[in-house]
């Protein structure tokens, strides 16, 4: 692996590398002293077109506890702000000797054409790219369900390190149009044997999504009674879908999209006991997902946070130290 | 620099692909025409060989952008008609949304007189239907069509003429000279933010959806308004399967409709996008391989009228960018003719008479030019004509094409066929394949 840019260009082997390797991390995260040397005096950048806080600094504890210096660049603004160009900004990371280029941009396939057009020779990983991709949130959500439903419940090795996700059934719910999310959850899930069912209402899912390996349902409590999904993964709903701006509202008022598509009390008690309940955040509480929904046992949403750094530790490693059996690579 | 000869004698070439023949050219004329050494050939002439070589009535582009006013950066008039010359087009209709927009007489005019100062090829200016592009208000259509430049075609392309009113009387008042309105058809609250076709590779790739029936929706209504005036119209660029259907369907039931298809239409589909490379981004999008084999089957039987190229050439900086925050556009004057060859000649589904009627003769007769292009190759007509070695190839390279910028989609690959010579009025724009500057020109 150069570069992480999508999921779907994953092999399984890859994806279970990726998920063993973040057990390792996690398990380092346990000790007193968290910090480990393998990337020292290498040079990780985190280019931000778009602001998300949460997984910068996910992306950026992951790189200080691997050691590596850290440089964080904003770059906000579209070309239609007339910012530094997507080219000016590679070629300079590049001048500055950047080894990891952890890149969030608005723009779909920013991050393909920094590893493809020849402007820098870092490694890339995709930090969420407009509506495709986010490589990272899918490898933390598939380590999360597999720590809970292969690990804990299989009587293994606790983290299911080895194991993937065949017959477990995940139902992905909300704006599945706009998600890069969804998109990395589908093709990753698939890699590892898991069934995916798509919720949305039928403004919400893209044309084309007929190819997709998955299922795609209207209706959310029909998946949930019938299909008895083993986890349930919330998508967030984005304010500018309910208004009447480009494009139109999605869907009639906020107030429907709860009563069909909302997870609440009800509709958790239709799980199977051992479901759980998934969120990438930031939650809109009362939208999607109710408090009592966020608040249950059922919720991993915090957990998801914290393997979202040992998963970003894992990813990192990989592209930067390579063979994590070679000489001097002992985490 | 070189001298300009007034008489050339081009041996066995083989007119619209038809039996060997030596064609003599003289005072801008076809001076005769005979089998091979059956003319005579005055003793001064210049010898062009043009064995197993196609002789064309010179090419006619209905859709050209040369982006002069306003981003000469991107083109002049000058390089454009260089690079139309060197695709082997003695004439070009140049699109009217440049800076200002050729919304006046002035404006057209002027585009007009840059394109005749430069003698590569004929100008036309298209007009634009309404002020500003800004579709509210019809443009001073009649001072256009008056004026020097001789406006016929007119055209808000980049954008739609959306409001049906509006598109209505734009219809009926070209009426008056002859005119056609060549809609971009686009309907825009579908199409908002859209960067590329909308389907299986959209969905998976993320980029916006442009669906089709935006395109086909606008398409349908304008050949109803069309027939219910009475008037004529031109569909710009189609793109997709359905709008193949619904003008087959119009011109069944005898309405006055003529359709364009790009040469990267006929060849090249949405599959290009998952390189997130804008030179691919284009307006209307690459679609699917059932859409290409759509319009190619719509030109072989008819339906389509014309190869029109939408030449759009765009600045490095304007294309070395985001695929959202890109420019839509591909240049396309020197690869269309091959483009043509490849998807339609070739595999026998036309023949080279074909390429002429859908080159030349066709869009000549739309655009309102056909008393000086679109000519039969005889004895007494104008000497435009473009003279091609089919069974050349060449692998195309931006940089060295004549066209201003290097947005070609086609860079890098091979392509058959190669334009050896064009002649506009009887002065060879072309000569062995490269560009000769007019007579007291400055060296370039």
């Amino acid at each position: 692996m150069k570069h992480l840019l999508s999921t779907a260009d994953l092999s399984k082997d890859d994806a279970l590398l990726l998920l063993d390797t973040a057990a390792q991390m996690a398990a380092t995260q346990s000790r007193a002293i968290k910090k480990l040397p393998t990337l020292r005096g290498r040079t990780v950048v985190n280019l931000f077109f778009e602001d998300s806080t949460r997984t910068r600094i996910s992306f950026e504890a992951a790189a200080k506890r691997l050691s590596a210096d850290v440089i964080n660049f904003s770059a906000k603004g579209s070309s239609v702000s007339k910012g530094e160009s997507l080219k000016d900004t590679a070629l300079t990371l590049h001048a500055m000797g950047a080894d990891a280029v952890v890149v969030r941009h608005w723009a779909s396939g920013a991050p393909y054409q920094l590893a493809h057009a020849g402007w820098l020779d870092a490694a890339v990983l995709n930090a969420g790219d407009g509506t495709h991709q986010h490589p990272t949130q899918a490898l933390l959500d598939a380590f999360t369900i597999r720590r809970h439903l292969v690990g804990r419940r299989g009587g293994g090795d606790p983290d299911g390190v080895g194991a993937d996700l065949a017959g477990l059934r995940v139902a992905i719910v909300g704006d599945v149009l706009h998600s890069r999310v969804a998109r990395s959850n589908v093709a990753l899930l698939r890699t590892l044997g898991a069934e995916v069912t798509l919720v949305s209402p039928p403004t919400l899912v893209p044309v084309g999504v007929e190819t997709w390996p998955c299922r795609t349902s209207y209706d959310l409590d029909a998946t949930l009674a019938d299909w008895q999904p083993d986890a349930v993964m919330m998508l967030r709903v984005q304010r500018e879908r309910m208004s009447g701006g480009t494009g139109g509202a999605f869907f009639p008022s906020p107030l429907e999209y709860t009563r069909y598509y909302g997870l609440d009390a009800r509709r958790l008690a239709l799980l199977p006991d051992h479901a759980i309940v998934m969120h990438p955040g930031p939650m809109n509480r009362g939208l999607e997902i109710s408090a009592e929904a966020a608040d249950s046992d059922r919720a991993v949403i915090v957990e998801q946070v914290a393997n979202g750094v040992a998963v970003r530790m894992a990813a990192l490693y990989l592209l930067l130290a390579g063979d994590p059996s070679a000489e001097g690579n002992d985490l | 620099m070189t001298t300009d000869p007034t008489t050339y004698v081009l041996r066995g070439v083989r007119p619209l692909g038809g039996d060997p023949a030596d064609v003599v050219l003289a005072g801008g004329v076809v001076a005769a025409l005979g089998a091979p050494g059956s003319v005579d050939v005055p003793g001064d002439a210049v010898e062009v060989d043009g064995a197993d070589h196609v002789l064309l009535p010179g090419l006619v582009d209905l859709h050209t952008h040369l982006r002069e006013p306003g981003r000469e950066d991107a083109e002049t008039v000058a390089s454009g008609t260089r690079a139309a010359a060197a695709g082997g087009f003695t004439a070009v209709h140049a699109m009217a949304n440049t800076s200002p927009v050729a919304d006046t007489a002035g404006v057209v005019e002027q585009v007009w007189r840059l394109g005749r100062d430069a003698g590569f090829a004929d100008v036309h200016p298209v007009g634009a239907v309404t002020v500003g592009l800004a579709g509210e208000r019809l443009a001073e259509l009649g001072a256009m069509a008056h004026s020097a430049a001789r406006v016929r075609v007119f055209s808000d392309d980049g954008r739609c003429v959306d409001d049906p009113i509006l598109m209505r009387r734009a219809l009926e008042y070209v009426k008056a000279f002859g005119g056609v309105v060549a809609q971009h058809a686009q309907e825009p609250r579908l199409t908002e933010g859209a960067q590329m076709n909308e389907g299986v590779v959209s969905a998976e790739i993320g980029l916006a959806g442009w669906p089709a029936v935006a395109e086909e929706a606008i398409i349908a209504r304008d050949v109803l308004l069309a027939e219910h005036v009475g008037s004529r119209l031109h569909v710009c660029h189609l793109s997709t399967a359905g709008s193949v259907e619904i003008v087959r369907w119009a011109k069944s039931r005898g309405i006055d409709v003529t359709a364009e298809v790009t040469p990267h239409h006929l060849v090249l589909t949405d599959e290009l996008a998952r390189t997130y490379d804008p030179t691919y981004k284009v307006n209307p999008p690459l679609r699917t391989a059932a859409d290409v084999e759509a319009v190619r089957e719509g030109l072989a039987d008819g339906t389509i009228d014309i190869v029109a190229t939408d030449h759009a050439p765009h600045t490095r900086e304007d294309k070395d960018c985001e695929w959202a925050a890109a420019a839509f556009g591909m240049t396309g004057l020197e690869t269309a003719l091959s483009v043509v060859q490849q998807t339609m000649v070739d595999p026998g589904r036309m023949t080279w008479a074909d390429v002429a009627r859908v080159l030349s003769v066709a869009p000549a007769r739309i655009g309102r030019v056909e008393h000086a292009h679109g000519r039969p190759v005889a004895v007494g007509e104008p000497a435009n004509l473009t003279l091609v070695d089919p069974a050349a190839t060449r692998v195309v390279d931006g940089a060295a094409q004549a066209t201003a910028s290097g947005n070609t989609p086609f860079a890098g690959r091979e392509l058959p066929g190669r334009v050896v010579a064009t002649f506009l009025r009887g002065r060879a724009t072309v000569l062995d394949g490269a560009v000769v500057e007019p007579a007291g020109a400055g060296a370039r």
